[in-house]
């Protein structure tokens, strides 16, 4: 499908919305409806507003509207020699960009690099009174204003309806593979956060099933020593391994049982919660496929300071993500009605009546 | 109620049961209301702006700070909060109906936490003490404004602070976890977490750069980055402006993120050298100082092919700094053009936009034309990498008109930055000094989004209030940077 700016057609769709007090549940790919509470409303397809405005791969920035597909917006910048630095999961081949930042997700590169949000420089979007509204831009140092465009990352969508997006882009690494070492989790606990205060080309670094997986990746010279450095046996084309683990498609993260994301600092030991663990982003941020009961698990994560999503298989009117302290959720719903004060944009998406 | 010098409405009985219930709060010696004990505090960077305020308090506890902040929400005074007072926009000019809130007593690192890469600070220490204190650990603190040595944390996070590392190690805003704050109403926040992330809205993307206009910041947990192996400068001579900027784009085609890119025009090669005799060749119209770091072999590998392009790209010169020592001069050079240019000019404006990259030329040729126009020459300090401009215009405000025309032509500069897809502050914030041009970058709904987003934390607007975000009835005035008798404030220290 060509690009095409349908924002005034969304425009009308809100504002008729607004005029009638219709819920709205605004849908991209659809590839991450599992994620987050179960919402009602009619649908406002985001889909059809697609394109990449601007890419000038001298500037580091790119400019799409918001249902460009993920993967046209990567292959336009692989062809430049470019990539999305947060390395997004994509969770199906529908995936748009507005999706994306909207769940506000990022991949195994996320602790190296940086996060989605890391990457947003300036988005365009519809909030709920129907009017189309710029924040940030296309520069990547800019403090007019309040940073709006990173407040919409990771609002799923109950802030306003996002129209277009403007991101900061690295080059892609000229070499990469990966390091595997058979360990212990403990092991690759403390191998994994004392990669971040060396001077090492590492860009992701993972624990799965007894073994640390640590990615090399930068100029052909950055990398060639690493190795000996690092230690472990190299995986020449390792692409395969972080795309699986990435997607989720890697068996564990598959199971039918529930998946919990659990967020702590990285050198926090293992947790004593019974279930398989897989460890990413250099231990920070834990996957658990566990029968455990949420509030448990909770409680048990809250002693090291972290945090608990419950990623899938989750109540869909539950707990999804982690309850926010009371002063914080009053802010939370200032903002929600200083944006959308009629709450018609994705309601309960994150919170009940948020 | 009688109004203020700052037109704002103030009342003496209000003042009077103020000060005393201040009193009540704090040890005598942290509630200043004598004039001479004001007077340091009436401005920040920005010293053509000054404002006694009516007291400034100086407390040392969070729960002092919760208890201020009540007592002026109860009171309906409002509050500004300082750090150490180096920002360049009027941030934490004074209200003279206000308190002044400084945070200078916050001065201690509670943990550098070298496990994790992180360190929890209070917000009045020194931007460079964290780097110092982390470095026995290997370990450093990534944004380097050019103030580091005096700014502290918690005005780092107010403003989103940068330096000339941007491009490749992000702004404040990409290298904090988390903070506690005070709101107005005196509740204690915690925002972010000791996490990658953490779960609701991005708080703390919102709390960053907001300019002390939602809360008052009381504590910052920082990420530290592993200090690079090596780091190495090259310096290029060009002779011309245009083919500097063309190099800059191809040093980015090629793959590479320098540490640094920063650019200077012949005004500025000539103030800055006459000033910090750094060895710039004087016979150029521009130079470009390209700083790469990482391991010692990408670095090497870095060199040759920045090399190669520069000379490519029609560079006169390419010289790469032999030690340590002529790395720092290199750098001197650059970070000393702002007080090398007040010693040129009797006064100067600096500006502070920012552009997409490719519209330099474009740009530049601008600037120059209306030079002409206005008979007002300008030297160009230009952090490259990341699109950050800084016109310097020199004039003389006892000439007549030179004032205004100045303040004209800096407008249009700003105006054609947001005309171009840019933005009328890269790092020095809005403030006072850019207040009115915010309504040329953002249009009546997104000036009422922002006024919105801060009565979501700031309800009563007591917070630093008239700063930041324009009423709608203000858009019409003009105001900028104005250096005189190339006096900054704080003259000791580099600004770049």
């Amino acid at each position: 499908m060509s690009a095409c700016d349908i924002s005034e057609t969304l425009q009308q769709q809100v504002r008729n919305a607004v005029g009638n007090g219709t819920p709205l549940k605004i849908e991209g790919g659809n590839s991450k409806i599992f994620l987050g509470r179960e919402i009602h409303g009619e649908t406002l397809d985001v889909s059809g507003h697609r394109g990449i405005v601007e890419h000038d791969p001298c500037e580091l920035v790119l400019t799409a509207r918001s249902g460009t597909p993920l993967k046209e917006v990567e292959a336009a910048l692989a062809e430049a020699g470019q990539m999305l630095a947060f390395e997004p999961p994509h969770f199906g081949d529908n995936a748009t960009l507005g999706g994306t930042i909207a769940c506000g997700l990022s991949g195994p590169r996320r602790p190296f690099c940086g996060s989605a949000r890391d990457f947003v420089l300036g988005c365009k979007l519809i909030n709920g009174k129907g009017e189309i509204l710029r924040f940030g831009g296309k520069v990547i140092k800019n403090v007019a204003g309040y940073d709006i465009s990173r407040l919409m990352v990771g609002a799923y969508g109950t802030l306003g309806v996002l129209l277009e997006i403007s991101l900061k882009i690295l080059p892609r690494p000229a070499a990469s593979y990966t390091l595997v070492q058979e360990c212990t989790q403990a092991e690759a606990i403390s191998k994994m956060s004392r990669l971040l205060s060396q001077p090492v080309p590492v860009d992701a670094a993972c624990y799965h099933a007894g073994h640390c997986y640590v990615r090399v990746s930068g100029s052909e010279q950055a990398v060639k020593h690493a190795h000996e450095h690092l230690g472990g046996e190299v995986i020449e084309k390792s692409e395969p391994f972080w795309h699986a683990l990435r997607e989720h498609h890697l068996p564990f993260l598959g199971s039918a049982n529930p998946l919990y994301r659990v967020m702590v600092k990285p050198a926090v030991p293992p947790l004593e919660i019974a279930g398989e663990w897989l460890l990413d982003w250099g231990g920070a941020q834990r996957w658990l496929v566990s029968d455990e009961p949420i509030a448990l698990i909770r409680e048990r994560v809250a002693t090291v300071g972290g945090h608990v999503t419950w990623f899938r298989g989750g109540e869909h009117n539950g707990e999804i993500f982690q309850p926010l302290a009371p002063p914080v959720f009053v802010i939370h719903q200032r903002l929600k009605s200083s944006f959308d004060p009629n709450g018609i944009f994705n309601r309960g998406r994150i919170y009940a009546d948020l | 109620m009688l109004a203020s010098e700052d037109g704002l409405p103030c009342n003496r009985d209000t003042h009077e049961d103020l000060l005393r219930k201040l009193r009540k709060l704090l040890p005598p010696e942290a509630v200043l209301t004598d004039k001479e004990d004001l007077r340091p505090f009436e401005c920040d960077g920005l010293s053509v702006y000054r404002r006694l305020p009516l007291a400034v308090v100086l407390p040392e506890t969070t729960s002092q700070v919760q208890a201020i902040m009540r007592l002026c929400h109860t009171l309906q005074v409002p509050v500004v909060a300082r750090g150490a007072g180096t920002g360049l926009s009027g941030g934490a000019l004074p209200l003279s109906n206000g308190v002044l809130l400084s945070l200078a007593k916050f001065k201690r690192i509670l943990h550098i936490d070298s496990e994790n890469a992180m360190a929890t600070l209070q917000p009045g220490v020194r931007n460079l003490a964290i780097s110092d204190a982390a470095a026995a650990y290997g370990l450093y603190y990534a944004p380097d404004p050019s103030s580091q040595i005096a700014c502290t944390i918690g005005g780092n996070v107010a403003e989103n602070s940068g330096g000339v590392h941007c491009l490749k190690y992000g702004l404040t805003v990409h290298n904090i976890l988390m903070l506690k704050v005070v709101t107005m109403e005196g509740e204690l926040l915690t925002i972010g977490s000791e996490t990658l992330d953490s779960p609701g809205y991005d708080l703390l993307a919102l709390m960053t750069g907001s300019e002390g206009m939602l809360a008052v910041i009381v504590e910052v947990t920082v990420k530290l980055l592993a200090k690079p192996e090596r780091a190495q400068v090259l310096l290029a001579a060009f002779d011309d402006v245009f083919k500097a900027g063309e190099a800059v784009g191809a040093i980015i085609a090629a793959g590479i993120i320098p540490a640094g890119l920063e650019m200077m025009d012949k005004v500025a090669i000539h103030a800055s050298e006459d000033y910090a005799h750094a060895g710039y060749p004087r016979d150029a119209e521009a130079i470009l100082l390209c700083e790469l770091d990482g391991t010692n072999a990408e670095v090497s590998e870095h060199i040759m092919k920045v090399r190669e392009i520069l000379h490519q790209g029609g560079a006169t010169e390419v010289r790469t700094a032999v030690n340590e020592a002529e790395r720092q001069l290199f750098w001197k050079g650059r970070k000393s053009a702002f007080p090398a240019v007040g010693r040129i000019s009797p006064d100067y404006y600096c500006m502070d936009g920012t552009i997409p990259r490719r519209q330099l030329p474009h740009v530049l040729r601008q600037i120059s034309l209306w030079s002409e126009e206005y008979g007002l020459p300008v030297a160009n300090v230009f952090h490259a990498g990341d699109g950050n401009l800084h016109p310097l215009i020199l004039f003389d405000a006892n000439k007549d008109g030179e004032l205004a025309g100045t303040e004209e032509f800096g407008q249009r500069i700003l105006q054609l930055c947001v005309e171009v897809g840019g933005s009328i502050t890269g790092e020095h914030g809005v403030g006072m000094e850019k207040i009115n041009q915010m309504c040329i970058q953002f249009k009546a709904p997104e000036l009422s989004q922002f006024h919105a987003v801060k009565a979501a934390f700031d309800p009563a607007g007591l917070l630093n209030p008239g700063k930041a975000v324009p009423t709608l009835q203000r858009c019409a005035e003009f105001g900028a940077m104005h250096v005189h008798h190339g006096q900054l404030p704080h003259p000791e220290l580099e600004r770049f």
